[in-house]
């Protein structure tokens, strides 16, 4: 192996002290990176700070502060599979649905709680996906292979609900509204806080599950899978069995919002529940905040989410020079596929994970220069160091 | 290839138990004989609505979810032809061909190209941007309210018992026809040359002085002219609304993985298997959509032949 070759390629014996250096770095660095508390001090105040909401918002505001929780766990939910485990998803409407589905069955044709139906439906859709992944992955199914067949299964539930005569076919479930308010019901007066806090309970406790899992020893291993499917399986870890666990965690996270959409808007049919336009959302959420970072998704749903209602409320009370553009259907989401583009083509790692990129950059050049403050500095002042 | 024929003998033997289920639970001849004609028919659309998503991901690797929007927006400019201009709906295919040509050389010079490195939720990303785009686009300029081409000269006719619009015959005839032109495209221009050679080594093609990023331009332009032809050979049955496309997607992913992803020969037996699987489900299981069965086999033939149907085990 020549010298440049070991510089830049694997290293070699040559370049062993080389790269036991980087390596130490590297450890160094994760050894930080993995300090779990930090995370979890994080969410804790990201929830305080969230659970004020309700007290500056109201009225539609509120509205979509309810979607950007739904956005947002089922962004979590899809981010767990594609960023953190590489199974590239296009069918998590599936597990939305069936998370969804579980819940009306059981609050309109059993007369249960929706807890129980949730928490059904959670196991239901974490059997669901372990088996077709298993199948999957059994077969050897890769890239576009494995991303159609999640399509498959998705479009296949969703078709099966259409004609299945005991889930009311094409008309879906409406759940009966019930006087006052009940949290064991997980049902309150219109506009209430409630929806907001529990949502926000909810996608806490995904959270929490998500970074127990990243950081975890089969969280590492999935991981290390997803970056080197050979290298870890040579390393003795069993790729296959880290993989399902993925999958399971992120089909139940997901299931968690479709349970949570069906309590907040009393309303689900097969469309709505397993329609392609759910696993878009899922994956946009998740893409535009940044793929394979805990936050993320979360920050995919604070800018996806609001956008087509902001520029629908825009549409609907253009100023004087756009007024032509009043009563237009169709626009809004025009507008909102223009943003989605111009967002993925201009920061393809997201917003976290650009975000991300650019700070380990920076202190990388600082650890270099021998100082963290004197890049701050050039920085503020708005010079770059360049990448290489 | 003995291994090739077995898979073509299982298919056809597959086919066959189908239609006699199908035939024992309708116990009527002319019905089968109906849905098979029918199942026949339709899968030439499929293929040739297929063939420019196979070709398009054989080349660029990349999976074009705005497929059936370019088919709805395909259909549209069908039916200004007719509408303005007065044209007959078959003389439109001489200008809608062009027009999505220029379209598709533009999307991929534009949005895709400078995508072409990033990881493949970015791509995907651009292309559900795009259909999302364009089909509200369409909502925008022409309204929810559905419409229709009429076919001057169309009728029914008998075709062993099963009475068949002429429209249709006409829309697998043109489909095969332009299935063979892009094959023959492919094959034996200098054109196709280098879009296979594209196709099967991107970096090498560009060592030897193709324009790769050209390609692409050309390859995604081809993939959306063929959603083109579809639309206007498919306009006097279909009708047309903004997201007339949405039918098309889905049954055009199934051909492609059928017939093995980049396989343009395979896009067209998927295109006929997908076609008669969905006639024929709709006659042993009529109270279930009949797409169902579709996506069971595709699930079915994913796992034991992920390369596609016809597609090489390697």
């Amino acid at each position: 192996m020549t010298a440049p070759g070991a510089v830049q390629g694997a290293p070699g014996p040559a370049s062993f002290g080389l790269a036991g250096a980087a390596g130490r770095e590297a450890i160094a660095r994760s050894g930080r990176r993995t300090w779990r508390f930090g995370d979890f001090a994080v969410l804790a105040a990201f929830l305080v700070v969230a659970a004020a909401a309700p007290f500056v918002v109201s009225g539609s505001q509120l509205a979509v502060a309810n979607r950007i929780l739904i956005f947002a766990i089922m962004g979590v939910g899809w981010n767990v599979m594609a960023g953190f485990g590489g199974m590239f998803s296009f069918g998590h409407a599936a597990y939305f649905g069936v998370g969804a589905y579980s819940t009306a069955y059981c609050v309109v044709v059993l007369g249960l709680a929706p807890w129980l139906g949730m928490a059904l439906g959670m196991a239901l859709a974490a059997l669901f996906g372990v088996g077709m992944s298993y199948l999957a992955l059994r077969y050897r199914l890769t890239g576009a292979y494995y991303t159609m067949s999640t399509f498959a299964f998705a479009e296949a539930l969703r078709l099966f609900t259409q004609g299945s005569e005991p889930l009311r076919r094409t008309v879906g479930f409406a759940v009966p509204v019930r006087q006052g308010s009940s949290l064991a019901h997980f049902q309150f007066p219109a506009g209430s806080p409630w929806y907001y806090w529990v949502g926000l309970g909810l996608l806490g406790l995904c959270l929490a599950a998500t970074i127990t899992f990243v950081r975890s020893r089969a969280g590492r291993f999935t991981q290390a899978a997803r970056d080197d499917e050979l290298a870890a399986a040579a390393c003795g870890i069993n790729v296959l069995r880290h993989k399902l666990w993925a999958v399971a965690l992120s089909a139940a996270v997901t299931s968690v919002a479709g349970g949570y959409y069906l309590q907040y808007y009393m309303f689900i049919d097969p469309q709505i529940a397993f329609g392609a336009q759910v696993s878009n959302d899922a994956i946009i959420t998740a893409v535009v905040g940044g793929t394979g970072t805990i936050w993320g998704p979360v920050i995919g749903a604070i800018v996806m989410a609001p956008l087509s209602d902001l520029v629908a409320g825009f549409l609907r009370h253009p100023p004087e020079s756009l007024a032509w553009l009043a009563g237009h259907g169709g626009l809004d989401i025009i507008v909102y596929a223009v943003i989605l583009i111009l967002v993925v083509m201009a920061l393809p790692k997201g917003i976290a994970g650009s975000w991300k990129a650019c700070r380990e950059r920076r202190s990388g050049n600082g650890a270099r220069m021998g100082g963290r403050l004197a890049t701050r500095l050039l920085s503020a002042l708005g010079r770059r160091n360049g990448d290489s | 290839m003995p291994e090739r024929a077995k898979v073509a003998l299982a298919t056809i033997g597959a086919i066959a138990a189908a239609a006699l289920a199908a035939w024992w639970s309708s116990g009527s001849s002319v019905v089968l004989t109906q849905a098979l004609v029918t199942g026949f028919l339709t899968g030439g659309i499929y293929s040739l609505v297929a063939m420019g998503l196979t070709l398009i991901y054989g080349v660029l690797h990349i999976i074009n979810f705005a497929n059936g929007a370019l088919v709805a927006l395909g259909l549209y400019l069908t039916l200004q032809c007719v509408g303005y201009l007065g044209i007959h709906p078959y003389v439109a295919l001489a200008l809608v061909m062009p027009a999505m040509f220029l379209f598709g050389a533009v999307v991929q010079a534009v949005l895709l190209n400078p995508v072409m490195r990033a990881p493949i939720q970015i791509q995907l990303l651009v292309t559900i941007g795009l259909a999302l785009a364009i089909e509200n686009g369409l909502l925008l300029v022409f309204g929810p309210n559905p419409k229709a081409v009429a076919l001057p000269g169309n009728r029914g006719i008998q075709v062993l018992g099963a009475t068949i619009e002429l429209s249709r015959v006409y829309a697998f005839v043109g489909a095969l026809a332009l299935v063979g032109v892009f094959a023959l495209l492919l094959q034996r221009t200098r054109m196709g040359t280098e879009i296979r050679a594209v196709a099967a080594n991107p970096e090498g093609a560009r060592l030897v002085g193709i324009n790769t990023k050209g390609i692409y331009v050309v390859t995604f332009a081809l993939g959306a002219t063929a959603a083109g032809a579809a639309a206007v050979l498919v306009s006097p049955f279909t009708t047309i609304e903004p997201t007339a496309g949405a039918m098309f997607n889905l049954t055009a992913f199934v051909v492609v993985v059928l017939g093995g992803m980049g396989n343009v020969p395979g896009a067209l037996v998927g295109g006929l298997v997908v076609g008669l699987t969905e006639q024929l489900a709709g006659l042993i299981m009529p109270s279930q959509s009949p797409l169902l069965a579709v996506f069971v086999v595709f699930i079915v033939v994913l796992f034991l032949r992920p390369r596609g149907v016809f597609g090489s085990s390697a």
